[in-house]
């Protein structure tokens, strides 16, 4: 029989988690909606209707921004202030900043919304917002680190949970990333000139945007992990020194990997293979953080076969394995030489944003939502199982597609005669990879549907709950 | 190369002050306990309050009983 915990009469900040949690399911939906619409141009290209708006060249930075930031940027701010508040035992620091992050996120994703498909772009790869948009990006995100860290700074525990270092760590390096890429000499209210010229633009570009894929899109899911895993799973971390080890290993590795995406070009030789040998040592902790991850369910396995929450969480990690291979793999130069430019480059990148953001979030989510609503579970534990499998069928059939077509193209762009020629034209290349486009249409939309049933069970469980703020409990040392 | 003349010493600069937090937070004790905290985070209930009990917190024990009143908690 367990006895009640007393409260300090004080309620955690939900309120600003309820909002960011459903604004995530709704920019997940719209982005993949856009995402298999320009997969669909790929295999029709009818379908940009000849309108200028609706081109695949502007609907790409569209879809890019929409999961990344929209989707993505949204699920963490929404589960960090979870985590944080819940393993600090405290509430948010200033509150009407963390309701300004909310409401200026999503400022900075309608702008991108509009502006994108106008053309208003810097035109520089998961940057291309114009420098007004910069501005309030820059605001946004130092709001959110206020919020943040005041919360780990007013903590009622003494210990720092190691989610909230993956968190942390997102929060900061994020701000630096984007602050140095995204200098540049406004002309224009809609244009601006970057810093940068010529390849040392290039350099910056890619530290920004391989950083950007090891602190926004790793370490804040790592975050994410390292809660929710755990609690879903009702075990302790399998080896929470391991996670210690896993996250300082990762801040001192990860900062030189991004000219692994300019191998053969102007950059010179030396700092290719800087690239390449930094991307290579990223397997070791990489593999330790996946494998602890896994290995939290020891013990429990059994609840794999039942919780299909479970099953995007423990899934997510194996795809974050799998991906976190093939990376270091395909930034060896040899490899790249046939990789690079190809679809390949699109599977590897999807398997990760599929296979590791989305289920990732997609089971924190499912965990997170019913709390914020005073339910027990969603509303359909069958549609959760559903969405599961839907997802994973649409993932695999994503990323096998593109390893083909990617390996083709590869293969018959490098093919010469006997006589030196090139053996094809990069058409019949085209033509030989449009079977793999139309299975990735129908990949995307296995995905999309599942998102699709997620956006219901996510409405009908808000149907039937209501807000709920919970109580903070008094901490008592005797169990910190 | 001169934009490494910026990013070499950003990294420098980023690793030395990682290098600072961390040691700095061995010394308070942060990394002491390498058990403790990955239980506590399992002591805390936050499944929400079934409609028959009404907003408590349920762990292992406690030496104080007191109830909370039945409105804490709801906005």
């Amino acid at each position: 029989m367990s006895l009640s915990k007393p409260l300090t009469g004080e309620t955690y900040n939900y309120k600003v988690i309820r909002q960011l949690t459903v604004m995530t399911v709704i920019w997940g939906f719209v982005g993949m909606l856009v995402g298999v619409w320009i997969a669909a141009q790929l295999a029709w290209p009818v379908l940009n209707f000849d309108i200028p708006w609706l081109t695949y060249s502007r609907l790409r930075p569209l879809h890019t921004n929409a999961v990344i930031f929209a989707f993505g940027g949204t699920a963490l701010m929404a589960t960090s202030f979870y985590v944080v508040q819940r393993t600090c035992q405290t509430t948010l620091f200033a509150p009407w900043l963390a309701s300004f992050t909310f409401w200026g996120w999503q400022a900075v994703i309608v702008s991108a919304v509009i502006t994108l498909p106008l053309g208003i772009t810097t035109s520089k790869e998961y940057a291309e917002l114009e420098w007004p948009i910069d501005l309030l990006i820059t605001a946004v995100w130092v709001a959110y680190a206020i919020v943040f860290f005041g919360t780990i700074a007013k903590r009622k525990t003494p210990h720092i949970y190691v989610a909230n270092w993956f968190y942390g760590a997102f929060i900061i390096t994020v701000a630096v990333l984007h602050i140095v890429n995204s200098a540049a000499l406004p002309v224009t209210w809609t244009k601006s000139y970057s810093a940068y010229a010529g390849v040392q633009d290039a350099m910056v570009q890619w530290w920004y945007g391989h950083n950007a894929v090891g602190f926004f899109l790793t370490a804040g899911f790592l975050g994410m992990m390292y809660y929710f895993i755990p609690k879903q799973a009702e075990r302790p971390i399998y080896s929470y020194r391991l996670s210690i080890v896993h996250f300082w290993a990762l801040i001192f590795t990860y900062m030189w990997a991004g000219p692994h995406h300019l191998h053969y070009t102007a950059l010179p030789d030396w700092a290719q293979s800087i690239g390449m040998i930094f991307s290579l040592i990223l397997l070791a902790p990489s593999w330790g953080g996946m494998i602890n991850g896994i290995m939290t369910l020891s013990g429990a396995w059994h609840k794999l076969r039942t919780d299909p929450i479970l099953k995007f969480l423990i899934v997510s990690l194996s795809f974050y394995g799998m991906s976190t291979f093939e990376g270091p793999m395909m930034s060896i130069k040899t490899v790249n030489a046939l990789s690079h430019y190809t679809d390949w480059t699109i599977g590897h990148v999807h398997s990760g944003a599929l296979g590791w953001v989305g289920f990732i979030t997609m089971g924190s989510v499912y965990y997170l939502l019913p709390r914020l609503f005073g339910r027990t579970e969603m509303h359909s534990v069958r549609a959760i199982e559903v969405h599961f499998w839907i997802a994973t069928i649409g993932v695999v059939l994503y990323i096998a597609a593109m390893w083909i077509s990617g390996v083709t193209q590869g293969l018959m762009w490098r093919a010469t005669n006997p006589d030196g020629t090139l053996t094809y034209a990069f058409i019949e290349s085209l033509k030989a990879t449009y079977p793999y486009y139309y299975i990735r249409v129908i990949g995307g939309v296995l995905y999309l549907g599942g998102m699709g049933i997620m956006l219901w069970n996510c409405l009908m469980t808000i149907r039937g709950g209501k807000a709920v703020d919970a109580p903070v409990p008094r901490f008592d040392p005797a169990h910190a | 190369m001169e934009a490494l003349y910026l990013l070499i010493p950003l990294s420098v600069v980023a690793v030395f002050a990682a290098a600072w937090v961390f040691l700095r937070m061995s010394d308070s004790g942060q990394f002491e306990d390498m058990d403790g905290p990955a239980w506590s985070v399992l002591h805390d209930d936050d499944t929400p309050a079934a409609p028959d009990k009404p907003d408590t917190i349920q762990i292992d024990a406690t030496q104080d009983q007191k109830k909370p009143s039945k409105d804490n908690g709801h906005s």
